[in-house]
């Protein structure tokens, strides 16, 4: 991560000879969104592949964590902001008023750029999420935990002591704690926001790892201020500068070349 | 040296040596009212105190039971009515009211509520309760002391749940969980040392209260459990028995304000610990 100019990493996913284009899971149509009066998003089109990671990156205050937001109506937990246009998780129409929240973000997850694990014990951080949705023995319980722990990369760190307070770990592992608690409740869409920012780099290269396997299973998107991540973990990769989508391609054409003047300035930091 | 560090060394000198007399005259006025309450009280503390209920005029044997239970029965139902209202009401505040325009006016309301004088509330209870019931009774004196409760456990409960950060909401809500769960299972439970921190401190400031129950419990010369008749209770069993010209419930009311004394710094001292366990984690 010293290294400051952007190559495609040869072990990342960007790296294997173009993937055939999947199909979408999510599709974005026209969307804006405003915070108050202020026009936050201009006009985004883009959609998200099934199974496929797709990387936000572009410089702070661009959107990237505002367009993430509305995949699961995060916004919606704050007055005064709203979204327009269309955007769609397979047939469900996300922006719909009437939508159940709640069903909306059991099949959205999302981890975010702090590691937030709740004040209970690990084994309890993550059978809290399948409670809410599935009544299951206290074996088959265990079995889950279990499962979502080493979708997490984490059983064999936390094995031993799942009864100790999830606040008790390090920043990676809490990360990691939050990712498998999303795993957990076996959603479609898994939202990434920032989620390397606050850990070391031993920590995020197993971060990167774990999102590069989840892939096989579900469908991501992040958001990343770090260039070379998204050049290794992402499928596709969208250029946001200012509220607006400036160039949305493989992630492999838009570091090796750009079709805009603005993606190319950025991903060789000549500004951002 | 320099003449204006050296005059700043001397400003600071004579600024330090202020702070250290004043904080000084302030606590050595709360060693002395310590200390003599010690030596008076521990002189009639023995088990009859909390055997033998309270004594006629002029008796030199009896105690504080009736008292004591009357304190204990006044307090635990003042703090039960008093303590789940103001969690509610904190946590609508908190949580559910907190871009509300309603949320700052009850908030200004519950700040007044908190600085007024317990004789007043003892006075609206005595008007709202005591006379439409055509008598004194502890029931009312519970009432009194759960009016006083309500904003201290109000004011307590909004300002922790207001220090859960915001990215743990986030996070439950992310998960599918609805409002009502955020509340319940994570916030809740990350304020939880405060919140009760906050039960505990609103307890200890009833447990002393003297002028609420004055209009509205009195006080009973004798042992009753009853909720619709007066109830004997320590502080105004204090308040009657300093006045008397009797040398020994002079000694009853020393060892009562004692016992009210270290009821109040236990329950300060277990408020602290769990306070302290907060800001460790």
């Amino acid at each position: 991560m010293s290294d400051l100019s952007v190559s495609v990493s040869s072990t990342g996913r960007a790296a294997s000879p173009t993937l055939p284009e999947a199909p979408a899971k999510v599709t974005v149509r026209n969307l804006n969104f405003y915070y108050g009066e202020h026009h936050a998003l201009k006009n985004i089109n883009l959609t998200l592949g099934t199974n496929r990671v797709t990387a936000f990156i572009g410089p702070s205050g661009c959107g990237k964590s505002t367009l993430l937001r509305i995949f699961n109506r995060m916004y919606d937990l704050y007055p005064g902001q709203r979204a327009t246009g269309q955007l769609m998780l397979d047939q469900t129409n996300i922006l719909d008023p009437r939508l159940d929240l709640n069903l909306l973000r059991a099949r959205v997850g999302m981890v975010f750029q702090k590691p937030t694990p709740f004040p209970m014990t690990i084994y309890e951080n993550i059978a809290f999420g399948i409670r809410l949705y599935e009544k299951i023995s206290k074996s088959e319980m265990d079995d889950r935990v279990e499962k979502a722990l080493r979708g997490g990369a984490l059983w064999n760190e936390v094995k031993d002591k799942l009864n100790a307070s999830g606040l008790s770990l390090s920043g990676g592992q809490q990360q990691r704690l939050c990712i498998a608690r999303t795993v957990a409740v076996r959603p479609e869409v898994i939202l990434f926001d920032e989620p390397c920012s606050a850990l070391d780099p031993i920590s995020t290269a197993k971060v990167e790892e774990l999102i590069q396997e989840l892939a096989e299973d579900y469908t991501i998107a992040i958001v990343t201020h770090n260039m070379q991540q998204a050049a290794r973990v992402s499928d596709k990769t969208a250029f946001m500068y200012l509220g607006e989508l400036i160039e949305f391609d493989e992630t492999s054409k838009i570091f090796t070349s750009p079709s805009d003047r603005r993606t190319q300035d950025y991903i060789t930091g000549r500004f951002g | 040296m320099n003449p204006i560090y050296v005059r700043r060394r001397r400003k600071d000198i004579v600024v330090r040596g202020l702070c250290i007399a004043a904080a000084a005259f302030g606590v050595t006025w709360l060693a002395l009212i310590l200390v003599t309450l010690l030596y008076n009280g521990l002189a009639g503390l023995n088990l009859e105190i909390f055997v033998a209920d309270t004594p006629p005029p002029g008796s030199t044997e009896g105690g504080l039971r009736n008292a004591i239970i009357g304190s204990l029965i006044m307090t635990v139902l003042g703090v039960g009515i008093g303590a789940p209202l103001g969690l509610f009401a904190g946590t609508y505040l908190a949580e559910y009211g907190r871009n509300d325009k309603l949320t700052s006016v009850i908030r200004f309301i519950n700040d007044i509520l908190l600085s007024a004088p317990s004789i007043i509330i003892g006075l609206f209870i005595y008007g709202a309760v005591v006379v439409p019931m055509r008598g004194f009774s502890a029931i009312a004196g519970c009432l009194a002391l759960a009016v006083i409760v309500i904003p201290v456990v109000l004011r307590t409960t909004e300002d922790m749940l207001l220090l859960v950060p915001n990215a743990l909401r986030e996070a439950a809500s992310a998960l599918g969980l609805p409002r009502s769960l955020v509340i319940k299972r994570i916030a809740y439970r990350a304020a939880r040392s405060g919140l009760i921190t906050g039960v505990l401190l609103a307890t200890a400031r009833v447990a002393g209260e003297t002028a609420p129950l004055l209009f509205t419990a009195l006080s009973n010369q004798f042992f009753s459990l009853s909720l619709n008749k007066t109830m004997a209770n320590l502080p105004v069993t204090i308040n009657n028995f300093v006045q008397s010209p009797y040398a020994y419930w002079k000694q009853l009311a020393w060892s009562g304000a004692l016992l009210i004394t270290l009821t109040v710094l236990a329950l300060n001292i277990g408020a602290r610990i769990l306070g302290a366990e907060r800001t460790a984690k």
